[in-house]
C-alpha cells in the first residue's frame, strides 16, 4: 500500500499481518519453532524445509510479512504460515494453497543480496547465499521470502533445494504426475478425448464430413508424428500415409456444413528439384481439393504469422509488466502503460492470429473452398488457427464440454508439444523451443469471449484457470511432447513409469482442483442458451450441402471426364493460389477480410451462428483478470465484471423464485426453494479480482496514484495560459 | 428518444442507417414525410446533395434543413444512410473547393461537429449551387451570431413532468441534513448582488454573518466565496467550493477570509483543513501575476494546501483535438495504444479522478476540505461533483444524478455557453473546452469500474452529451443562474430532464443494486482506464457495439415459451413487483420484456 500523497499515513492492514520489523524480531526471544507441514498429496514427499521464513506480504520496502515454514516437495514449493489461516476461501484449489507454487509453475527465481537482485540460473550458488528469495510464477504471482531469520545452514539448504528442483533439468519420470495416485472421478462436463476411432467417427458425423478414418497407426507404425487415429481426405491413397513419415499428410480438422473442410499438415522439407516431394504435395493438394467441389486454398502459416520464437519473445516482454513486486514500480510503469503494452507486441500477435483465423473462416464460409493450413511441425500455429476457426464457426465448441473436446482434438490428440513449449523439464537445449502457443490460443479465445459474451458457455475464469493448469504437474493433458509419448507413458509396459500404468487424471476432471461450488465460476451466466423449441428461421439454410453437387456426381463417368479436363488448369490455379498470399502486405491499411467482416456485421447477430472478432485497435484488449489479478493496486473493491455476474445470478435466482411461485399458484404444490448460490450472496462484496487473490486485504482506503504529474508533457504555451483571458481583477 | 443519439444504439451497423421505408422513399413526394419533426420545428430548405461518407464513400441523397436539424437520407444504397444532426452540434461550416476545382466531389461543404465527427457534402459545381445552402446552414447553425433565437426557445415540446423542478436547492440541502447548528442557508445572493455567477441560495457557516460574507467576497476571484457543497451525514465533514484567493504579487492577506476558513474547519472539529487547489503548483504561482494565487502557509495556519495538478481548459481542448485525430474518421490501427497515450486524454482523466478520490477519501475520514481552481467553475466542479458521486449514493440514482448536474454544474455557474459556444460561429474561441465532457467521461469510467453501483446506464450519459450541444432543451444553456433568470429560461424552454424522466426505463441499468452508504473508490490507474469507445468512436460502423444489451438479459431472464403465463402472473402481482423484494431494475426488465412480448 502506498502512502497517501497528502501525508495521510499508511493505510491500515488486515489483522493477520505481522507488524514486526526485523530489528524487533532480533530482540525478541527465538520465535516459536513450529515445523508445520501442509497436507501432503498422495505420493508427495518433502525434500527440505526451513523455519522461520518471513514471507513479505506486499511491498518489500515495508518489510511486513508473515512468519512460517518454507518447504520444497516433489510437487511444490509450499509456505505454511505460523499464524491461523483464514479458512473462508471461495475459490480454493484442492491441490495447492494460495502460498504454494507447483514446481512447474515457477517461472524464475531471483536471489536478493541486500539491495541487489540477481537472476538465479542454476542450482549451484557460488558465493554466499542470498538473504532474500523472489519467485516469479507462471501464473504471475510474485513471492518474496526473507531467509535471514532462519539458521544460515537451513537457509542455504532451502534456497538451493528450491532452485535445484525448480530450475534444474529433470527427466519426465521425475514429474510429480508419475508419483501422484488418484482415483478418477466422473467428469462433470463430458469431454470427448479423441483417442478412439469412435470419437473421430462421431465428430465426422456431427459435422457431416465425408473423409476417411485411418486406424493403422495404433502402435505408431506409420509415423510417430501422427496420432493413433486420424482422418484424411477420401482421395488419399494408403501408400501416401507414411510417405514422408506423415509429413505433408493433410489431417482433417473440421467440416463446414456445405461440405468443404479444414485440413492441417506439416510441411515436407522441399529441396529444389525434389520432384518426388513436389509431386507428393501436388497429389495431396488434389486429394484435399476433391473433398468438395474441387477447390482448395492453402497457406503456409509460418510464412505469414509470427513464429513461435516471436511469440515467446513478445510474451517474455509482456509478462514482465505484471510481475511487479512493489508499489513504486507499479505507479512508475503506469505512466507509459499503453505504449509499453504496445511495444511488447503481444496484443498485435493476438490480432494477427485472429485475423488469420478470420481469413480461413472466410474461405470456408463465404467461398466454400477446402482449406489446407501448413507449418513446419503442423502442431503449433496450425493448432491455434484450426481451433480458432472452429470456435468461430461451430457453436458446439463454445459450450464448456465442446471447448474441452476441441482442446483434446486439436491440441492433445493433435500432438501439440506441450512438454517443450512449456519446457516442463527445464532442458537447456529446449529453451529455444519454449513458447506459450497454447496460452496465445487461450488469449485469442478470451478476446472472442469478451466481444461476444453471450455466445460462450464458459467464463473467463474458466480460461484463466485452464491457463494456470498447464503448469500443474498432476495432469496428463499438458505433460507430453506428442501423442506417441503420451500413449507410451500411459501404457503399463513403459519404462517411464515407476509402478505400472500412469494413473494421473486429465485436467478436465475439475474436481481434482476445485469443489463443485468453485466450479460454478466456470459457467458464464450471460450465456444465451440455444432455445430448445424453435421454428428455424435461420437466414442460412442448414442443409445447404444438398444444394451443392451431390457426392455421387463425382462418380459418374461423364462428370469425371469433366473434372479431368479441369484438373490441369486447376493445378495451375492451385499453384497460383499458393503463391498469392491472402493477406495483403502488412502495411496495407485494409485487411482483405474487411468486406467479409462488414457483410457479417450487417446481419443480425446470432450467438449460435458464426461469430467474428472485431480487430480494430480498441477492440483487442488486455485480459485483465488473468494478468492483473494479483496486483493489489488495481483491485476495485465492490466492482469489476464480477459485480455484474453476482448481480445477474441474483436476478436469475429471483426469476426462478417467481416462476416457482407461479407454478405453486398453478398447481398448489410445494416446490423446492432455491435461493441465490451462497458464494454470490449480495451481502458479500467482492473485489474486481474475485475469485482470485484473497479478499482479506480488503481496504476501505483508496489507492491514490503517485507521480502522475511528472509524466504529462504538455506544450508549455497552453499549460501556462490562464483559464480565462480575463481582465485583471479590479479588486486587487 | 433523442434523435441524435439513435445511431449509437441502432442495431444496424451502418451509420444511422435504417432499412425501413428506404425503398418506398423514392416514391414519395413529400420531402420530410418520414422525419418526425419536433413541435416547433420548421422546414427551411432541402436539396439534392452527395454525402461523402468516410465509411461507405460518396452517397447521393437529399439533405433537409429545418430550424433544428440537418437531415440527410441517401437514395442509392440499401439500407439507406441517414444523418440526423441537430444544427447546434455544428461547430464550423466551411466551403470546400472552388468553382474551378477539379476532381470528383471536390466542390462542397465541410462541416465540423462538436460530437467528434465531420461531415462532407459535395454539390454540383454549376451555378453556385452551394451558396444558398451554405448561407442557410450558417445562419441556422449559429443563430446567436445572427440575432436569432436558439431552438430551445422555439420548441413547443410538452412533457408530463416538468424537469425544471428536479432540483430544489432547499430540498437538496434538507436531504443532506441542512441547515443544522453549524451551517445555515443564506439568501444574501437572492438578487445576485454578492456574486453574479453563484446561485441564489448558499450554505455557509452558521457563525459567519452576511457582513462577513461580503468581506470574504472581496478577497475571492469574482466573489465566488467558499460555500458548502456537501456534508457527510455521520462525521459532518464538508466539501466547500470557491475560487482562488486574490493574493496577487504582493502576497496580500485578508483576515476575514482566514477567519472564515477557520470557522469552516471548526464546524466539525477538523484539526487541519485541507485545501485542494486543482491546478498544478506552477500555474497557481503564475496566477499571482494576474492578482490571483493560493492560500499561503503563513496566512492559513490551520490549513494544508495540496495541488492536484490538473491542467487548464486549453490543455484539455488540445488533448481532445488530438483524440479526434486518431478516432475519426478512421481509428488509428497500427499504433493504437501509443497514439492513444500521446493524446494524454486518459492521463487527464486519471488526474481528475485521482484528485476526486483524494477529496472523497479526506472527507470520509472526517476532515473538511476546500476545493478551488482559478475561478471555481471548471476543475472545481469536476472535483466536487465526482467526489460527491463517490461519497453519496443518492447521486448515483437516475434522479440524483440530475440533481448533481443541476447543482454543482448548472447552478454554480459552469460556463456552458462559453465552453460549448452554443449557436456561436466563432469556432476558434479560446474559451471553448470539453470540461463537461471530461467529467462525463470520468463518470463513465466509474460506471465501468462499478457496474452495479449506478442506477443509470451509459445511454443516459450519451444522451446528456448529445443535448449538451443540441440546444433543444434549456438545461445546458447560458453561463450562470442570473443570466438564465434574465432570459426566463425556465418558463420559455423545456428541461432535458422532462424528456429523460418521461422515458426513464430506457436509462436504467439493469444491474443496479441499491446500496445506500457505500463509498466508491475507483482505481485511477491506466490499467483500468479505457477509452469510451461507445461515445468517441460511435460513428464508426466497424466498431461493433459491444454493449451488454438488454435483449440478451431479457432472453436470459425468461425463456420465451414460459412468458405468457409468467407475464400474467407478474401483472397480477404488480404490487409485489413495485414494492417487493425484487427491486426496481428487475421490475423494469421484466416489464419491458413482457410489453415487448405482447406487441
Amino acid at each position: 500500500m502506498l502512502s497517501l500523497g497528502t501525508g495521510g499515513g499508511k493505510a491500515s492492514k488486515a489483522s493477520f499481518v505481522s507488524y514486526v520489523t526485523p530489528e524487533e524480531i532480533k530482540s525478541e526471544k527465538e520465535p516459536p519453532k513450529k515445523n508445520k507441514h501442509p497436507e501432503l498429496l498422495p505420493g508427495e514427499v518433502v525434500f527440505c524445509s526451513a523455519n522461520p521464513i518471513l514471507k513479505f506480504t506486499q511491498d518489500d520496502q515495508s518489510q511486513r510479512g508473515v512468519f512460517g515454514t518454507l518447504l520444497c516437495t516433489n510437487f511444490r514449493v509450499a509456505f505454511v504460515s505460523d499464524e491461523e489461516e483464514d479458512a473462508a476461501q471461495h475459490f480454493k484449489n484442492r491441490l495447492y494453497g494460495e502460498h504454494d507454487i507447483p514446481l512447474m509453475c515457477v517461472d524464475s527465481i531471483y536471489g536478493g543480496y541486500d539491495d541487489k537482485k540477481k537472476l538465479i540460473t542454476s542450482g549451484l550458488v557460488k558465493n554466499k547465499s542470498p538473504n532474500k528469495m523472489i519467485i516469479h510464477c507462471k501464473d504471475l504471482r510474485v513471492f518474496q521470502f526473507c531467509l535471514t531469520f532462519t539458521k544460515e545452514e537451513d537457509a542455504r539448504k532451502i534456497f538451493q533445494g528450491i532452485v535445484h528442483h525448480c530450475l534444474e533439468p529433470k527427466s519426465l519420470k521425475c514429474v510429480f504426475a508419475f508419483s501422484y495416485s488418484n482415483i478418477p472421478n466422473p467428469e462433470r462436463w463430458a469431454t470427448t478425448t479423441f483417442d478412439s476411432a469412435e470419437d473421430w467417427n462421431q465428430e465426422m458425423k456431427r459435422t457431416r464430413g465425408w473423409c476417411k478414418i485411418v486406424t493403422g497407426n495404433e502402435n505408431f507404425e506409420l509415423s510417430q508424428r501422427l496420432p493413433q487415429v486420424f482422418i484424411v481426405p477420401k482421395a488419399v491413397s494408403e501408400e501416401d500415409y507414411a510417405k514422408f513419415q506423415g509429413l505433408g499428410l493433410p489431417i482433417w480438422c473440421w467440416s463446414h456444413h456445405t461440405g468443404c473442410a479444414l485440413f492441417k499438415a506439416s510441411s515436407v522439407p522441399m529441396l529444389q528439384e525434389d520432384t518426388v516431394a513436389q509431386a507428393y504435395m501436388e497429389r495431396m493438394l488434389n486429394d484435399v481439393a476433391q473433398n468438395h467441389l474441387y477447390s482448395v486454398k492453402t497457406e503456409d502459416l509460418s510464412e505469414t504469422l509470427p513464429s513461435i520464437q516471436e511469440i515467446q519473445l513478445a510474451y517474455t516482454k509482456f509478462k514482465q509488466f505484471f510481475l511487479i513486486d512493489n508499489t513504486t514500480d507499479f505507479w512508475m510503469s503506469d505512466v507509459k502503460w499503453f505504449s509499453s503494452l504496445e511495444n511488447s507486441g503481444w496484443l498485435d500477435i493476438i490480432r494477427q492470429y485472429l485475423q488469420k483465423a478470420v481469413e480461413v473462416v472466410e474461405c470456408l464460409e463465404a467461398e466454400n473452398t477446402n482449406v489446407l493450413i501448413m507449418e513446419e511441425d503442423g502442431t503449433d500455429l496450425c493448432c491455434v488457427i484450426s481451433s480458432l476457426v472452429q470456435l468461430m464457426l461451430d457453436p458446439y465448441f463454445r459450450t464448456l464440454p465442446g471447448f474441452q473436446s476441441l482442446v483434446q482434438k486439436e491440441w492433445v490428440a493433435g500432438g501439440h508439444n506441450f512438454q517443450d513449449r512449456c519446457n516442463h523439464l527445464h532442458h537447456k537445449d529446449k529453451e529455444q523451443c519454449q513458447s506459450p502457443v497454447f496460452l496465445l490460443f487461450l488469449e485469442c479465445v478470451w478476446q472472442l469471449l469478451q466481444q461476444h459474451g453471450p455466445g460462450f458457455q464458459f467464463s473467463e475464469t474458466y480460461l484463466t484457470v485452464l491457463s494456470d493448469s498447464v503448469h500443474v504437474p498432476v495432469f496428463s493433458t499438458f505433460l507430453f511432447s506428442s501423442a506417441c509419448q503420451r500413449v507410451s507413458s500411459i501404457r503399463a509396459d513403459s519404462p517411464q513409469t515407476q509402478r505400472g500404468a500412469l494413473s494421473c487424471p486429465a485436467v478436465w476432471d475439475w474436481s481434482v482442483q476445485f469443489d463443485r461450488k468453485a466450479q460454478d465460476f466456470f459457467i458464464n451466466p450471460l450465456y444465451a442458451e440455444k432455445p430448445v423449441k424453435v421454428v428455424k428461421k435461420s437466414h442460412r439454410p442448414k442443409h445447404q450441402r444438398q444444394l451443392s453437387l451431390p457426392a455421387s456426381a463425382f462418380k459418374t463417368p461423364s462428370k469425371k471426364s469433366f473434372f479431368k479436363e479441369e484438373t490441369d488448369s486447376l493445378k495451375k490455379m492451385l499453384r497460383l493460389r499458393r503463391i498469392s498470399r491472402w493477406m495483403l502486405s502488412p502495411d496495407s491499411p485494409q485487411p482483405s477480410t474487411r468486406e467479409f467482416y462488414e457483410a457479417w456485421l450487417r446481419k443480425p447477430l446470432d450467438y449460435h451462428g458464426l461469430l467474428l472478432p472485431c480487430l480494430s485497435g480498441p477492440a483487442i484488449r488486455l485480459w485483465v483478470q488473468r494478468y492483473l489479478r494479483w496486483l493489489p493496486e488495481v483491485q476495485v473493491f465492490g466492482g469489476g465484471a464480477m459485480a455484474v455476474i453476482s448481480r445477474l445470478s441474483e436476478l436469475l435466482a429471483q426469476v426462478q423464485e417467481l416462476k416457482q411461485q407461479l407454478e405453486w399458484k398453478g398447481h398448489r404444490q410445494e416446490t423446492n426453494h432455491r435461493g441465490v448460490p451462497a458464494h454470490l450472496q449480495p451481502a458479500v462484496r467482492h473485489s474486481s479480482v474475485f475469485p482470485f487473490a484473497s479478499s482479506r486485504n480488503w481496504s476501505f482506503r483508496p489507492v491514490i496514484p503517485t507521480n502522475v504529474f511528472q509524466s504529462l508533457l504538455v506544450p508549455d504555451s497552453l499549460a501556462d495560459q490562464d483559464d480565462e483571458y480575463t481582465e485583471v481583477v479590479s479588486l486587487v | 428518444m433523442a434523435s441524435a443519439s439513435i445511431p449509437a444504439y441502432s442495431s444496424s451497423p451502418l451509420e444511422n442507417s435504417s432499412s425501413q421505408n428506404a425503398s418506398r422513399e423514392s416514391l414519395r413526394l413529400e420531402p420530410l414525410a418520414d422525419v418526425a419533426l419536433l413541435p416547433g420545428e420548421e422546414r427551411v430548405t432541402d436539396k439534392d446533395i452527395i454525402y461523402i461518407c468516410p465509411f461507405a464513400g460518396a452517397l447521393k441523397g437529399k439533405v433537409f434543413i429545418t430550424n433544428y436539424r440537418l437531415y440527410f437520407r441517401s437514395n442509392d444504397v440499401d439500407p439507406s444512410v441517414i444523418l440526423d444532426v441537430p444544427l447546434s452540434t455544428i461547430g464550423r461550416v466551411e466551403k470546400m473547393g472552388g468553382a474551378s476545382s477539379r476532381g470528383e466531389n471536390s466542390y462542397g461543404l465541410d462541416i465540423t461537429c462538436k460530437d467528434m465527427r465531420n461531415l462532407r457534402f459535395a454539390l454540383k459545381q454549376e451555378g453556385h449551387s452551394r451558396r444558398d445552402i451554405f448561407e442557410l446552414l450558417f445562419r441556422y447553425a449559429f443563430p446567436v451570431s445572427h440575432g436569432l433565437q436558439l431552438f430551445a426557445f422555439l420548441s413547443q415540446e410538452k412533457y408530463e413532468e416538468n424537469g425544471w423542478n428536479i432540483y430544489e436547492p432547499v430540498d437538496e440541502y434538507r436531504r443532506q441534513g441542512l441547515p443544522n447548528d453549524k451551517w445555515r442557508i443564506t439568501f444574501i445572493n437572492e438578487k445576485y448582488e454578492l456574486c453574479d455567477t453563484y446561485p441564489t441560495k448558499l450554505v455557509v457557516p452558521y457563525k459567519a454573518s452576511d457582513e462577513d460574507l461580503r468581506r470574504v467576497a472581496t478577497f475571492r476571484s469574482r466573489s465566488r466565496i467558499p460555500v458548502l457543497s456537501w456534508i457527510h451525514r455521520e462525521n459532518q465533514a464538508v466539501i466547500v467550493r470557491c475560487s482562488q484567493p486574490l493574493v496577487g504579487m504582493s502576497g496580500k492577506r485578508n483576515k476575514d477570509d482566514e477567519r472564515y476558513l477557520d470557522v469552516i474547519r471548526e464546524a466539525n472539529g477538523t484539526p487541519k483543513l485541507t485545501i485542494y487547489d486543482a491546478r498544478p503548483n506552477v500555474n497557481a504561482v503564475a496566477n499571482k501575476a494576474t492578482g490571483g494565487g493560493y492560500e499561503g502557509d503563513d496566512a492559513y495556519q490551520n490549513a494544508e494546501l495540496v495541488f492536484l495538478d490538473i491542467h487548464n481548459i486549453h490543455v484539455m481542448r488540445e488533448s481532445l483535438r488530438k483524440l479526434k485525430d486518431i478516432v475519426y474518421p478512421n481509428v488509428e490501427e497500427a499504433h493504437w495504444l501509443s497514439s492513444l497515450e500521446s493524446t494524454h486524454w486518459l492521463e487527464h482523466i486519471k488526474l481528475v479522478l485521482s484528485g476526486a478520490i483524494q477529496v472523497a477519501d479526506k472527507v470520509s475520514s472526517g476532515s473538511s476540505v476546500v476545493v478551488h481552481c482559478s475561478d471555481g467553475w471548471d476543475r472545481t466542479a469536476q472535483l466536487t461533483s465526482l467526489a460527491m458521486l463517490m461519497l453519496d449514493s443518492h447521486y448515483r440514482t437516475l434522479r440524483g444524478f440530475q440533481v448533481l448536474l443541476e447543482k454543482e454544474w448548472i447552478s454554480f455557474g459552469h460556463k456552458f455557453t462559453s465552453r460549448i459556444g452554443h449557436g456561436d460561429k466563432n469556432h476558434a474561441d479560446q474559451e471553448r473546452s470539453p470540461i463537461f465532457l471530461q467529467f462525463i467521461d470520468c463518470v463513465w469510467q466509474m460506471t465501468k469500474q462499478f457496474p452495479t453501483a449506478f442506477e443509470f446506464n451509459e445511454r443516459l450519459l450519451v444522451v446528456i452529451l448529445d443535448h449538451l450541444y443540441s440546444c433543444r432543451f434549456g438545461t445546458f444553456l447560458f453561463n450562470c443562474e442570473s443570466v438564465r433568470d434574465a432570459n426566463a429560461l425556465r418558463s420559455k424552454t423545456v428541461s432535458l430532464w422532462s424528456m429523460i424522466n418521461a422515458d426513464s426505463s430506457s436509462y436504467v441499468n439493469p444491474f443496479y443494486t441499491v446500496e445506500s452508504s457505500r463509498v466508491l473508490y475507483p482505481v485511477a490507474s491506466m490499467r483500468h482506464l479505457e477509452l469510451w469507445v461507445m461515445y468517441y468512436i460511435r460513428w464508426n460502423p466497424r466498431i461493433r457495439q459491444q454493449l451488454m444489451s438488454l435483449p440478451v438479459i431479457k432472453h436470459l431472464l425468461a425463456p420465451r415459451d414460459e412468458a405468457p403465463e409468467l407475464c400474467e402472473f407478474l401483472f397480477r402481482e404488480s404490487k409485489l413487483l413495485s414494492k417487493g423484494p425484487f427491486g426496481h431494475s428487475l421490475d423494469l426488465i421484466l416489464l419491458t420484456y413482457f410489453c415487448g412480448w405482447y406487441e
